[in-house]
């Protein structure tokens, strides 16, 4: 139970702010927290660098000729449903459910790499009709942006692969909830960087 | 085998580069010798480079610094003496490329490698001892941060000898830092060692801003918190929210130069003005990263040894906390000339004259502090009467240049380069040495010698002023910034009094040395036994000096800001409460190597990418993956103190006795 929690329940009148310090539990998430907004200004960065060359085709193909919407709502879906799949999987790590933590994570694991096969497909589709990063400024942004993320949600699946071996090593200690924690609010987050690149790589491209 | 790597890389044709290289080579093979023959390994293995203490982190930073103050001082006299001598038909005695490298080496080093570790290093001893806990959020990321700092630092010496360092100024400005301009491996050498450090930068802005805001002593709300918190929380969010651009614009540039992508450079639609604008969205915070830590040591010095609380304490807060906003709003002034319009200009101007009116009020609060109070004059108050005087000076000219037509005159003259120096040394550096010599008896636990430190800051505040004022004077009759040679003989004889200050400098710096030899000697006569040399304020000065690995025995009670002083009031009113107090076992952080190691594969990593050695390369990141897991499968991160222990300590130090 949080501090916040246990003021609630206790009707306890001191301030979050003056009761000392916080359980490891919620240091940790609020660190991880700190990382994930650091993470983002990584991506804020690529976004603003998208936005400036994203015009700057140097007589190449443009955002419209490239991209396919099916293909990319099919990778939409695939990642939205894996939040869900993991959101199910953290509900089984907290109630220390060894079973549904490994089905839950398998499937979140089996979308994200669909997802990641997807991403894959298309990027070396672009590569053999000549559409490579090298081509021009508004590839270059295209392939770090989306690559950029593409390099994440494979770190994810190496870190879930690496969180599922410690729960059979470890077994549901602490530690390893701490950073299932984590994992969870990692993953979210690259949902919501992938809201963005949907929304101003993909549809942005049909305006 | 070796990638670009070969016998060539090394200049054995460069005396000069020679010659400063074997002298380093051969002093770091007799630290080396003097530790193995005097059999030190161990202890220097388990009390530091193993060490999660944050104490003992803070004080690997400073002393990182402290070398690299050396490097980057020589670098800066290198550029004194070319530019004292090499007037009309003289050409000086270094060649314009090796000059290039030495004043991008000057800057990235001063920046990253100096001030960064200084600010860093403080924040890291003082803050948890501040803010009445034991320890950091996360000890063993804060030992991770240290190394690969260090990492980077390493990297960007070996260019001194193997290859070359970057010549294009210390920010590589695109097109100038792309492969067709820069074919060779200094920019290279810029880019992954400040990758590396930068990384080390982040987590260590991640792990202190998690501590500030939440492990703090029972009863410390932001109100209780002491000012030098208060601005190191500006200064890590700052560092969490410009460092990853940094990351993300090196990133770019590098994507650019190995992999031939097209964000920065002429051709194919890259454009070079968005590496200028991000790069200064992370440079402009950066600078207030730096200097707002100097304001809190500044705060505490200045309220501590007038035995005064601080003037407007709440002023000081919000406009802490206003620069820190204001401090991403401003960057553009960096580069008026680049075109941007009247309207864009003039936006970015009004903002910057704006931020003048917080450091104003600043200004103000520390005169006010200093009214009325029975000042101390010890060497921290010296530095920040001088840092008072200095910076001042420093921040007119700076409103100077945020005047954009005032700008397009002084732009990347010598006025400019006078006027950074006037901050950066007149505020970050002689905040650093006030804190230094404040807090570095709860360190060591005996005092710093006065008359040598006072020595030190007369040479470091003449040297200065010796040194900087000439250059605000070149910069307006027309002297470049980045000159290796230059024609009209004017210039020569306010070049030679700078020189004089750079000198001057220097003999400050030497003194330093000296002066830390000399209070060694006589640490038995300035032991500090109290634990509070100076009548403290703040919760750092109740632990006895240096204090345990656990910090506090028990955690102390907050009710006030000034807690400490709080403390000591209520015992000389209510008297010394006599009782046993009892006490628990305490857990702390076991040590850890993992950030050494981590940072051995990341210098492996970055020099084989460097040559590109692409075996190396793998090997690093192979080395890399099994630390972290192996780190990942530690479940003995802790061990515990027991209560005799304890017990034990306070009953040495005579802390038994006090009211807890």
């Amino acid at each position: 139970m949080s501090a916040a929690e246990q003021a609630l329940a206790t009707g306890d009148a001191v301030p979050l702010s003056l009761k000392g310090p916080a359980p490891k539990r919620v240091v940790a998430g609020y660190g991880f927290w700190l990382f994930l907004l650091s993470d983002i200004v990584i991506f804020a960065a690529l976004f603003a660098a998208y936005a400036v060359l994203s015009g700057e085709t140097a007589g190449g193909p443009t955002a419209a000729d490239l991209f396919d919407k099916r293909h990319v709502l099919i990778e939409t879906a695939c990642l939205l449903a894996s939040s869900v799949t993991c959101g199910f999987g953290s509900l089984a790590v907290q109630s220390g459910d060894r079973t549904s933590t490994y089905f839950w994570m398998m499937i979140t694991f089996i979308l994200g790499v669909t997802f990641l096969s997807l991403e894959v497909s298309e990027f070396g589709h672009m590569l053999m009709i000549g559409a490579g990063p090298s081509r021009s400024a508004f590839l270059s942004a295209f392939f770090t942006l989306v690559g950029t993320h593409g390099l994440h949600v494979t770190l994810g699946l190496c870190w879930l692969i690496v969180m599922l071996l410690q729960v059979t090593t470890l077994g549901f200690q602490p530690m390893v909830g701490r950073r299932f924690f984590c994992f969870g609010l990692f993953w979210h987050a690259l949902d919501i960087v992938w809201i963005g690149v949907f929304t101003i790589v993909y549809l942005g491209a049909h305006l | 085998m070796f990638g670009r790597l070969t016998w060539a890389a090394v200049p054995f044709d460069q005396p000069v580069v020679m010659i400063a290289s074997g002298t380093v080579g051969f002093f770091i093979f007799c630290v080396l010798a003097l530790v193995t023959v005097k059999g030190w390994w161990p202890y220097l293995w388990r009390e530091w480079i193993t060490s999660v203490d944050h104490k003992r982190i803070g004080v690997m930073y400073i002393f990182l610094a402290l070398l690299m103050l050396v490097r980057g001082f020589s670098d800066a006299m290198l550029m004194r003496s070319q530019q004292a001598l090499a007037a009309g038909h003289a050409l000086g005695y270094l060649p314009p490329e090796h000059y290039d490298q030495i004043f991008s080496a000057h800057g990235t080093i001063m920046i990253f490698f100096v001030a960064m570790p200084f600010v860093v290093g403080l924040m890291n001893f003082v803050l948890p001892l501040q803010l009445g806990v034991r320890d950091v959020a996360f000890p063993v990321l804060n030992s991770v941060s240290f190394w690969l700092t260090a990492a980077g630092v390493l990297l960007v010496n070996v260019s001194l000898v193997v290859g070359e360092f970057a010549r294009t100024g210390w920010l590589a400005y695109p097109p100038l830092s792309e492969v067709a301009y820069s074919p060779g491996v200094g920019v290279d050498y810029y880019l992954w060692s400040l990758q590396i450090s930068g990384m080390g930068t982040l987590l260590s802005g991640i792990n202190l801003l998690t501590t500030i805001l939440k492990l703090r002593a029972p009863g410390m709300g932001y109100r209780q918190m002491p000012i030098f918190c208060w601005t190191a929380l500006a200064s890590n969010l700052l560092i969490v929210a410009s460092f990853p651009i940094l990351t993300a614009t090196f990133a770019m540039l590098l994507l650019d130069r190995y992999c031939g992508f097209h964000f920065f450079t002429n051709d194919l639609g890259g454009n070079p003005m968005m590496y200028v604008n991000l790069i200064w969205s992370w440079g402009h915070p950066e600078v207030y990263i730096l200097i707002l830590p100097a304001f809190g040591v500044f705060s505490e010095v200045v309220a501590t040894f007038s035995g005064k609380p601080l003037f407007g304490r709440r002023s000081m807060v919000m406009a802490t906390m206003v620069i820190c906003m204001l401090s991403f709003l401003v960057w553009l002034h960096h580069f008026f000339t680049m075109g941007a319009g009247a309207d864009v200009n003039a936006f970015f101007g009004i903002m910057t004259m704006i931020i003048a009116v917080p450091t104003g009020v600043k200004i103000f609060n520390w005169l006010f502090t200093l009214y009325g109070g029975r000042i101390r004059f010890t060497v921290p108050v010296y530095w920040a009467l001088g840092f008072m005087v200095t910076f001042v000076i420093g921040g007119m000219t700076g409103v100077l240049m945020a005047i954009p037509p005032a700008d397009f005159v002084l732009h990347n003259s010598l006025f400019l380069i006078a006027h950074f120096h006037n901050v950066a040394i007149g505020g970050v550096v002689f905040g650093v040495m006030a804190g230094i010599s404040y807090w570095f008896p709860k360190a060591f636990g005996f005092t710093l010698n006065e008359r040598l430190g006072k020595a030190v800051f007369w040479c470091w505040f003449f040297g200065f002023y010796l040194a900087f004022m000439p250059l605000y004077a070149l910069g307006l009759m027309g002297a470049t910034r980045r000159m290796q040679h230059y024609s009209n003989l004017h210039w020569q004889p306010l070049m030679l009094v700078a020189l004089s200050g750079a000198l001057l400098i220097l003999l400050g710096i030497a003194l330093t040395g000296v002066q830390l030899a000399v209070s060694i000697r006589q640490r038995e006569r300035n032991r500090d036994v109290t634990g509070d040399p100076w009548n403290g304020r703040t919760l750092e000065w109740s632990t006895p000096s240096p204090p345990p690995a656990w910090n506090f025995s028990h955690l102390p009670h907050v009710d006030r800001a000034d807690a400490f002083w709080g403390m000591k009031q209520q015992r000389a009113t209510a008297g010394t409460h006599v009782g046993k107090p009892s006490y628990e076992s305490i857990q702390v952080p076991r040590n850890n190597p993992t950030g050494f190691f981590l940072a051995f594969f990341a210098v492996l990593l970055g020099f084989s990418l460097i040559w590109r050695i692409w075996w190396g390369a793998g090997l690093g990141l192979l080395g890399a993956i099994v630390v972290c897991l192996m780190q990942a499968w530690r479940t003995d991160g802790e061990i515990e103190v027991p209560a005799e222990k304890v017990a034990a300590f306070e009953q040495l130090h005579g802390l038994n006795e006090r009211t807890i």
